[in-house]
């Protein structure tokens, strides 16, 4: 923001507003890439006419961004020979997430600012592996190398290779677990690093469902909150320094991570604790191997086959796809969008419309509530609260100055917070680089500010992702 | 069972990897280095064109992640016609120039460059230097012994344009206490020989955070804070991309510099691994110095492309969860 | 500056506040530490230092205390040693720095009643900017001027013909004395043929450099990259040296006119005036001109109706002689540290703001007008065929009348002493603190850029500075020596460390304690000079070690003490 030319501070939540009213002026100002449109994609009509509502006035209303800088933004990034659109949770973790992310691609396929060098759309990760994970299957519809669970012809190479029929229906995403819990359809979890206990929303809520389970287990390097609550803990070593393996980042690398150190005492790598957990179940895998496994990986997944550790090695890292040994990786994606003639099939601009947050404002809760994180902090703190940050300072609500001043709050009060869901005590901060009517929260200090009690569990239905991102809140001063 | 076009099928891939646009190559340029024609790449520089064919020149204040700041002089080199000797590191090749890498003009300059820093900066933890003031003949004690050091941040305030006037009997140096303002890491400015590396990584370069300056002027010259403050009241971020590029250990971890000081540092028995930060989806390099199976340091390669050996707080300092609770004061 | 005033300029500038105190630690005028809010920069350099410098430092000591008291104990004045301040012809000088609601900078000088006048003006500071316009009689200030500029209503100069003839603050006076005459031919001509006729001059830049000023035009006009910049380098800080300083005091119109031709002729809109911070009255008459010239569309969007834009800025140093470098310069008006780039580029490439850049000293531009007047060819049948034209010579020290002299090039050393009138000399230091001495045997080498080069010496900026034989020149070079150590940026090695290096030896020299033998010490002094010159940055390293060498080695000064 500091360094940006442009700042479109929104009201959250009002990303699709605000998209589709870039569209509608790149269109009304004659920018967008017609032969990009004609050539490479489908739907543009109906495109066009779904954004015609979109006026600068509307957006501007709705998004509290100026018509102004609204028609810059439009217009410079339509006349940039190069410009990439980077998101992260703010356009993720909301109820219509996937809505929130077509509205975006709609204007790369509307400005043809995709599959060209120094182009293109980017989510930046915000955890090492979470590419990875997807990557290597870790989603409810898709095996490795995001070949789709319902497509026979991919299920059927899986059960080939690993002598088993593999269920042709997709699982469940997190938050349809967490629904799965309610209705106690869903009776045992396995959870390995991560802490939903402190990181679900609606924390209260979470912690019930999994205090009903019949079994949990926790596989952590750590005793979290969720461990705490569990049957059986699986100590488990650190993946990145304590083990050999495989990390994916956001730009799509396949990188190498190695043992450093000697993992503590009683402590196993995840490899090892599955094995083991087969052998227990009845099938030996032999012995854990991280390359070996990878290879595995490679022979399966068609995008990481030309990836062996030799070459990880000595590129470090590739990118995939990655489909044989002379392959060099793909630097960017779709760029067989600009072939002609086009190469595959086109893509379809997807027409969405603006939907508010679900935790609406009103006269009881007239703030908004974000949440996100800090530099030096890391999600629910288990990792990063062990090192002595210069920069920590603990839990705040940080306010705008005007909202401050409205409120009479000064800075360092503590206050009480309160959701429609609970509510919580936290120290109260200034912060200029937040508009009016607009309030932010962390989760790094679980322990000591529950944040998540707050929040709200009302999830997009495609990616399952919660509506962390917009709280209704009110403040309370205390013994006043 | 419905599909899903694009995702359910993959589309099929471009028909050839996609690349980064070429960059239109200047015309080769013929020059003569130590004798010897050569062709080499337009708009390299000296330093470029000469390593490329293996001739050594030395370098301090350089590094090919930073923009060239040619302030140390260590690579100087004698161009014909050139009345002063220029930066090899800065300097583009021109056609026909001749350069002589180690004239004895060269050489004079060079064993000067090292015998000034090294008779007014601690080098100990510099051992590239030593190699170097070898190589060159430097002898730092022909300028009498070390003056007392400066008292804890008087360096700091003194003023441009004004000094105290000095008898000569002993060499006046940057020596003065070691700033330790938080747990993470310490400024030894004795050790400082200014080559700006710090500022350009916490500046335009790498991090964009522009918490240290240059500040005074001349000898007086520092790398300084706003105002002098301790680094929590400045507007560092603990990124440690300044320890990453400094080339005297004045900027250094907490820890190695408090295993020095208690003895127990011992680079015989540390072994170095590379892997990835378990924090974001950057995907940085990290080098974990390891001793006595504890990660003593972090650094990064500067040859990684992800983000050519420049971290975060995160990354440089944020390793310690894996370590036993209380072990140390970090 | 106080943290108050440092935050909001951060904000107002959004510059990082950590680079904020990085250039305002460079500048020895500003200052971060509480200051009374009068203080007096009492000139301690070579040229005072001969006429009582340093004994009025030592009275002021004993009234005041220590130099550089500062503003904690509440007290209401202080005093400072300062480098040069540029007033060598009317030595000894100081300057009154005054804050508060209306700042100023007040020059006095000479001060020629001990520490009675500058005590004087530390409690009730004279409402004038230089003690020379105190007198109310014409007649007297006339008489001041030609103090200064001692040819005062000769026939036949070029230069400084207007000075102390025609009233600096009237435009009107101006042109009616030959004034915007060149500007006029310029425009009748175009600004190609003003580039032929500056070439054909053969015109050399009278900083120091002695770059020929029409290539320079010629290559700025043309570049392709615009916006053009036209810089005028009027941070005269070389010891010694005072002629921009007259010149735009006396005759600031000229200066304007040259700029503006300078401005037509390379394409620059916009002209910089980088003003040293010690120069108050220049400043105010600058100003003063500028304004007039604007105000009768002699800058402007349309100069003199003939459909070019030019129009002047003033930039105001703040104390750092590394600024006169015409790199650190620019990067002084850009608002940064004035540290000198590498160059190449060029400054007619790559210069302030990254743009094409015609740097131009006051005395070559206040050359042009005449020039243009006079014709390029004629104008360059003045002088010898390697140094053109007329110069401007500061001569002081030890003369019966220092000041600004003009003469055509080719005057020998002794002439220019006869016209001053010079007792026997033990030396004279020709260019100034990065110049060289000559001895007594030297006094026959004419005055030009080659006549110089062939004695090992050099102009520089026209400095001739005399010592007779009772100076303690072993002092005068400790002293130089002092000056590089305090005005070096500091960026390279050779010259932050070496100029440190150079003082302590000449300190042990004038102790005669050398470290080993004295051959070492020598050899060590020629180390230090040789890699300083080699390999530093910038001239001003380049040059630190010239006079002292000069000094050592050429008039053995050292052998003869010791």
């Amino acid at each position: 923001m500091q360094w940006a030319e442009l700042w479109a501070s929104l009201d959250v939540g009002s990303d699709i507003a605000l998209a589709n009213a870039i569209g509608r002026e790149i269109i009304a100002a004659g920018l967008e890439h017609r032969e990009f449109i004609e050539n490479a994609t489908t739907g543009f009509d109906d495109y066009r006419r779904g954004v015609e509502p979109y006026t600068l006035a509307y957006a501007e209303r709705e998004t509290g961004v100026p018509a102004d800088v609204i028609r810059t933004m439009a217009h410079e990034y339509a006349r940039a020979p190069r410009a990439m659109i980077c998101w992260t949770l703010g356009i993720t973790e909301h109820h219509n997430a996937v809505d929130n992310v077509l509205a975006l691609v709609n204007l790369s396929l509307l400005t043809g600012h995709v599959g060209r060098y120094g182009s293109g759309l980017n989510p930046l990760r915000g955890q090492n592996n979470v590419q990875g994970g997807g990557d290597m299957g870790a989603l409810p519809d898709r095996l490795p190398g995001f070949q789709h669970v319902e497509n026979d012809e991919f299920r059927s190479k899986f059960d080939r290779a690993w002598g088993v029929a593999v269920p042709p229906e997709r699982g469940w995403h997190l938050s349809q677990m967490f629904e799965a819990m309610e209705r106690g359809d869903l009776r045992a979890l396995y959870v390995i690093g991560e802490n939903p206990l402190q990181s679900e929303a609606d924390q209260n809520h979470a912690r019930h469902l999994l205090e009903g389970l019949d079994f949990l287990v926790a596989q952590d390097l750590f005793l979290t909150k969720t461990a705490e609550l569990a049957h059986v803990v699986l100590p488990a070593s650190a993946a990145w320094c304590e083990s050999e393996g495989t990390v994916t980042n956001s730009e799509r690398r396949v990188q190498r991570v190695r043992k450093a150190i000697e993992a503590p005492a009683g402590s196993r790598d995840d490899l090892t604790i599955l094995f083991d957990l087969a052998r227990r179940l009845g099938r030996n895998w032999g012995r854990p191997d991280a390359e070996t496994i990878w290879n595995e990986v490679r022979r399966l997944s068609p995008m990481h086959a030309g990836m062996s550790y030799a070459r990880l090695e000595k590129h470090g890292g590739l990118q995939w796809p990655c489909y044989d040994e002379e392959h060099p990786g793909e630097l960017f994606l779709h760029s067989r969008l600009w072939e002609r003639p086009l190469r595959g099939p086109r893509v379809a601009f997807v027409p969405v419309e603006h939907d508010p947050p679900v935790d609406r404002l009103d006269a009881e809760f007239p703030l908004r509530l974000t949440t996100g994180r800090r530099l030096d902090e890391y999600n629910t703190g288990v990792q990063s609260s062990a090192y002595h940050s210069p920069l920590r300072r603990g839990e705040s609500l940080d306010v705008s100055p005007e909202d401050a001043d409205r409120y009479g709050l000064s800075e360092g009060e503590v206050v009480r917070v309160r959701s429609r869901r609970g509510a919580v005590e936290v120290p109260v901060r200034l912060d200029e680089g937040l508009r009016p009517g607009l309030t932010f929260m962390t989760l790094h200090f679980p322990d000591d500010v529950a944040t998540n009690v707050l929040t709200i569990d009302a999830t997009d239905p495609k990616s399952g992702t919660a509506e962390f991102k917009a709280t209704a809140i009110r403040i309370e001063r205390l013994g006043v | 069972m419905k599909p899903e076009p694009i995702w359910f099928q993959p589309p099929p891939p471009p028909s050839r990897p996609p690349a980064a646009p070429g960059r239109p190559a200047a015309p080769p340029v013929e020059v003569v280095i130590d004798g010897q024609r050569a062709t080499v790449p337009g708009g390299s520089t000296i330093l470029d064109a000469c390593r490329a064919r293996g001739v050594d020149i030395p370098t301090l204040c350089f590094l090919p992640t930073l923009t060239p700041v040619n302030v140390c002089r260590v690579c100087v080199v004698e161009v014909t016609g050139s009345r002063v000797l220029v930066p090899a590191c800065s300097r583009r090749v021109e056609p026909g120039m001749t350069i002589s890498t180690e004239s004895e003009r060269v050489r004079v300059s060079r064993r000067m460059v090292l015998e000034l820093l090294a008779s007014s900066v601690d080098l100990s933890t510099a051992p590239g230097l030593h190699d170097m003031m070898t190589r060159y003949g430097a002898q730092p004690e022909r300028y009498g012994p070390a003056a007392v050091p400066a008292a804890a941040g008087a360096r700091d305030r003194r003023e441009p344009g004004h000094h105290q006037a000095p008898d000569g009997a002993r060499a006046e140096t940057v020596a003065q206490p070691v700033k330790v303002d938080n747990d993470l890491y310490i400024r030894d400015y004795s050790k400082c020989v200014l080559c700006y590396k710090c500022v350009e990584a916490c500046g335009v370069d790498a991090q964009n955070t522009f918490a240290i300056a240059v500040a005074g002027r001349g000898f007086d010259a520092r790398i300084s804070t706003e105002a002098d403050v301790p680094l929590p009241d400045s507007a560092c971020v603990y990124c440690g991309n300044c320890i990453g590029v400094c080339p005297t250990g004045a900027l250094m971890f907490k820890r190695e510099h408090d295993m020095r000081a208690a003895g127990t540092w011992d680079e015989s028995k540390q072994r170095t691994t590379d892997t990835i930060c378990p924090y974001c989806g950057v995907g940085c390099t990290l080098s974990l110095h390891v001793q006595d199976n504890r990660i003593v340091k972090v650094t990064s390669p500067a040859d990684v492309s992800v983000t050519g050996g420049h971290l975060c707080i995160k990354g440089r300092f944020g390793f310690t969860f894996v370590e036993p609770p209380g072990k140390d004061s970090d | 500056m106080s943290q108050g005033a440092l935050n909001y300029i951060s904000r107002r500038l959004t510059v990082p506040p950590a680079e904020l105190w990085g250039v305002v630690t460079f500048y020895h005028l500003l200052s971060t530490k509480p200051r009374p809010p009068i203080v007096a920069h009492v000139c301690d350099d070579i040229a005072c230092r001969i006429h009582g410098g340093e004994a009025l430092c030592e009275s002021l000591e004993q009234i005041m205390g220590p130099p550089g008291a500062h503003g904690e104990n509440g007290r209401a004045t202080a005093w400072m040693r300062s480098p040069c301040l540029g007033q060598c012809e009317r030595a000894p000088a100081a300057l009154l720095t005054v804050a508060g609601e209306r700042p100023r900078t007040i020059t006095l000088a000479p001060v020629e009643d001990g520490t009675a006048s500058i005590v004087d003006a530390l409690r009730d500071p004279p409402d004038t900017t230089d003690t020379r316009l105190g007198a109310r009689a014409p007649d007297e200030r006339q008489r001041r001027v030609s103090r200064s500029v001692p040819q005062v209503g000769q026939a036949g100069m070029r230069l400084i013909g207007r000075i102390g003839r025609v009233d600096p603050t009237s435009l009107e006076a101006y042109r009616a004395s030959e004034g915007y005459r060149g500007l006029a031919r310029a425009v009748e001509i175009g600004p190609a043929a003003v580039i032929a006729e500056v070439v054909a001059s053969k015109l050399l830049g009278r900083g120091g450099a002695a770059f020929p000023t029409g290539r320079k035009w010629d290559a700025v006009a043309k570049a392709e990259a615009r916006p053009h910049y036209l810089v005028c380098n009027a941070d005269e800080s070389e010891p010694g040296t005072f002629k921009d300083r007259l010149l735009m005091e006396e005759d600031p119109f000229a200066l304007i006119e040259g700029m503006t031709v300078a401005g037509y002729a390379t394409g620059c809109e916009r002209g910089y005036l980088y003003l040293r911070g010690e120069y108050p009255l220049a400043a105010e008459r600058m100003a003063g001109a500028i304004a007039a010239a604007r105000a009768a569309g002699l800058l402007g969007a349309d100069v003199m109706g003939a459909g070019f834009e030019f129009d002047i800025e003033i930039r105001r140093g703040a104390g750092a002689y590394i600024c006169g470098e015409e790199t650190a310069l620019f990067n002084s008006i850009e608002g940064k540290r004035g540290e000198p780039r590498n160059k190449p580029p060029f400054p007619v490439q790559v210069g302030l703001f990254g743009r094409p850049t015609v740097v131009n000293n006051v005395e070559t531009l206040v050359n042009v007008p005449a020039l243009l007047r006079e014709g390029g060819a004629a104008y360059g049948g003045i002088g010898t065929e390697g140094s053109t034209g007329p110069k401007l010579f500061c001569v002081s020290g030890e003369v019966a009348r220092p000041g600004l002299y003009e003469a055509p090039f080719g005057i020998t050393l002794r002439q220019l002493l006869d016209l001053a009138g010079a007792a026997p000399v033990r030396a004279v230091l020709l260019g100034g603190a990065a110049g060289v001495f000559v001895g007594p045997a030297d006094l026959d080498v004419p005055l030009t850029f080659e006549g110089t080069r062939a004695i090992g010496a050099t102009l520089g900026s026209g400095v001739i500075m005399v010592f007779g034989e009772s100076v303690d020149l072993l002092d005068i070079v400790r002293r130089i020596a002092e000056f590089f150590r305090d005005e070096s940026c500091g960026q390279c090695v050779p010259c932050r460390v070496g100029t440190v290096r150079q003082e302590e030896l000449l300190a042990r020299l004038r102790a005669r304690r050398p470290l080993g033998s004295d051959a070492e010490e020598m050899a060590l002094l020629k180390d230090l000079g040789q890699v300083m010159r080699d390999a530093s940055i910038c001239g001003l390293g380049q040059t630190a070690s010239s006079a002292v060498e000069s000094a050592i080695f050429r008039l053995s000064i050292a052998g003869r003490r010791a």
